[in-house]
């Protein structure tokens, strides 16, 4: 693998069923490709858990993935309702998930924790009204 | 021990994964999907009440070898047909989670 490869998924925010498709695709390229099962994992565990909050709280979205040899980058876009304040948001078991996202056993309040626990790189910018921004970078083993 | 021999072993029910069979190394019991995901080992087998067909794409992105479904609970058909696509094995139990990973830890 010399050039890198950019994989971009539409998150359709208005079917659960179809919740986890650009993650688990996301994770087949990687095993196709040979990383390491460790990369794999924080890179799966990491962009499901993003993948589900732009489809339990942003209505949908844009998740762009650069793969290449020294590392994975993800981009996730959404123009949902944004973050009013991402310090709360950030802290484990807060959430702001409906009765009914709960009882499908979402909801817990760990998803941006583990977003930023399983990845080596996180940034995230949020504006009420307009959306919520987030990078993730995976670091290949060298 | 495999799949195969958990099923043997426990008296489960197969629902969904066809003729897939894999390694397991362990047990994890819980609800919430955010917890599955970060704290349940790979090559685990996992119980939940939980149905719906999220969990075939926890199962899958946590590298869970198999899910079990306990006291009987009805699994969604859509879940099914999902796990059959990808591959995913779900056994169902009338046990509870509990009489489930107490038969486990003797094996």
């Amino acid at each position: 693998m010399d050039k890198s490869i950019v994989l971009k998924y539409d998150v359709d925010g208005n079917d659960f069923s179809l919740a986890g498709e650009a993650s688990s695709s996301v994770k087949k390229v990687l095993l196709s490709l040979g990383f390491d099962p460790e990369i794999i994992r924080k890179v799966s565990i990491a962009l499901y858990e993003g993948e589900m909050n732009m489809v339990i709280h942003a209505n949908g979205g844009v998740i762009t993935v650069e793969i290449s040899p020294e590392e994975i980058h993800m981009l996730l876009e959404d123009t949902g309702p944004g973050i009013e304040d991402i310090e709360l948001a950030m802290q484990e078991g807060y959430s702001t998930a409906s009765d009914k996202v709960r009882e499908l056993g979402f909801g817990a309040g760990m998803g941006l924790s583990n977003m930023k626990k399983y990845s080596d790189v996180f940034i995230i910018t949020s504006e009420v009204n307009k959306g919520t921004r987030v990078e993730m970078v995976v670091k290949n083993k060298q | 021990m495999t799949t195969k021999d958990l099923e043997k072993a426990l008296g489960l029910v197969k629902i969904a994964g066809g003729d897939t069979v894999k390694e397991v190394s362990g047990m994890y019991i819980c609800d919430l999907l955010s917890l599955v995901m970060s704290k349940a080992r790979q090559n685990c087998a996992w119980i939940t009440v939980q149905t719906n067909i999220n969990i075939v794409a926890v199962a899958h992105l946590a590298d869970i070898s198999c899910i079990i479904i306990p006291e009987g609970i009805a699994v969604d058909n859509n879940t099914i047909v999902k796990a059959n696509d990808e591959g995913i094995l779900i056994y169902q139990s009338q046990k509870t989670s509990y009489e489930l990973a107490v038969e486990f830890s003797k094996l």
